[in-house]
């Protein structure tokens, strides 16, 4: 259940952005979650409701966007996406070398409510 | 009344504490010491193996130390001061990982340029640890005998990750009907080139192997 320090990290870099904008409401988080983050997007629903309880995150959506694996195969010499749970190539089989993506955890985008009078 | 605005981000949410573990690397790189992170389910036999580890490296008169992490009891930092090294239990109280902050707090005191080795046992867990840095030099991820050939496929994430595979409790292979040739199919599945080392903490299996892997001994520069 480390969806919890993942959430609290979460709520604690939107504070920063919220202070920074003059804002008195966070709307929507909007995250990117790789395959690989090793993130559970269910606990961390429930985590967040939890964490962003007396914050300027409180009542905001947390909008997950899945990433999918991709890797790059050094025999056809293109990324390719690796559906299941292998880190070999789809079509030739060879061993894939460096992972392109499916790990982040990042924040993409947040969508802040900010009073009129501060704008 | 207010009104909505958008930002662009792109932030990484482990942002900081990636840059508290970076800060940890250049800290070990500097001082010269080899920092190993070792990863498992509970029951995996990390404590077992890494107490032979220790003592095994000291018989050699190499310098190491240990910092290991449970959620409760010091127990194991109990077992693992028996090799001699020095060692600090870290009690996370609950928590399932361990993180880079836990990691500079409990170096306190020690001159890390006197050591060869940093060994750091994580919270055994195959999921949650292996999404926190600790500035560590090599990831070493173990599976017992006892765990299933196909534990690397279950945990893709971890495994993946992993510099150096480690199959523990060999000794117990014949009678857990341990099919060896599954287990290296799933590890070279998840980490396709991957190092494997086959120990036992019992009869000494691989512990030769494994010093040598994971605390070199320096070259001599002249």
């Amino acid at each position: 259940m480390h969806e919890l320090s993942i959430a609290s990290a979460i709520v604690k870099q939107v504070e920063l952005v919220a202070a920074e904008h003059g804002a008195d409401g966070v709307d929507v988080v909007r995250l990117r979650l790789g395959r690989l983050s090793g993130v559970v997007e269910e606990s961390l629903a429930f985590a967040w409701e939890l964490v962003c309880a007396d914050t300027v995150c409180a009542g905001s959506v947390l909008a997950v966007e899945r990433v999918p694996c991709t890797a790059w195969c050094p025999a056809c010499e293109v990324a390719v996406d690796l559906p299941g749970l292998g880190f070999r190539c789809p079509t030739c089989d060879a061993s894939t070398t460096e992972l392109l993506s499916g790990r982040e955890l990042e924040i993409s985008q947040v969508e802040l409510s900010i009073p009129e009078v501060a704008r | 009344m207010s009104a909505a605005r958008i930002v662009e981000l792109r932030k990484d949410v482990l942002d900081h504490h990636d840059q508290l573990a970076a800060g940890l690397r250049t800290r070990f790189e500097r001082a010269g010491v080899v920092v190993v992170n070792l990863l498992s389910s509970p029951g995996t036999g990390k404590t077992e193996l890494l107490g032979e580890l220790l003592a095994h490296l000291r018989a050699e008169g190499r310098r190491v130390a240990a910092l290991v992490g449970d959620c409760a009891t010091e127990n194991d930092g109990e077992r693992l001061a028996a090799s001699g090294a020095a060692v600090r239990q870290i009690v996370t109280e609950g928590m399932c990982h361990l993180e880079a902050d836990m990691i500079s707090a409990h170096l306190d005191g020690w001159e890390l340029d006197e050591l060869d080795t940093l060994f750091i046992e994580n919270v055994g867990n195959l999921v949650c640890p292996g999404t926190f840095d600790l500035g560590e030099s090599q990831r070493v991820v173990l599976l017992s005998v006892t765990e299933g050939e196909d534990k690397p496929l279950k945990y893709p994430q971890m495994f993946h990750s992993a510099d150096v595979v480690v199959i523990t409790k060999i000794d117990l292979a014949e009678a857990c009907e341990f099919d060896r040739d599954a287990a290296l199919a799933a590890i070279e599945t998840v980490r396709p080139g991957a190092r494997v080392i086959e120990t036992s903490a019992r009869t000494g299996v691989g512990l030769a192997e494994l010093a040598h892997v994971l605390a070199p001994v320096p070259s001599v520069t002249t």
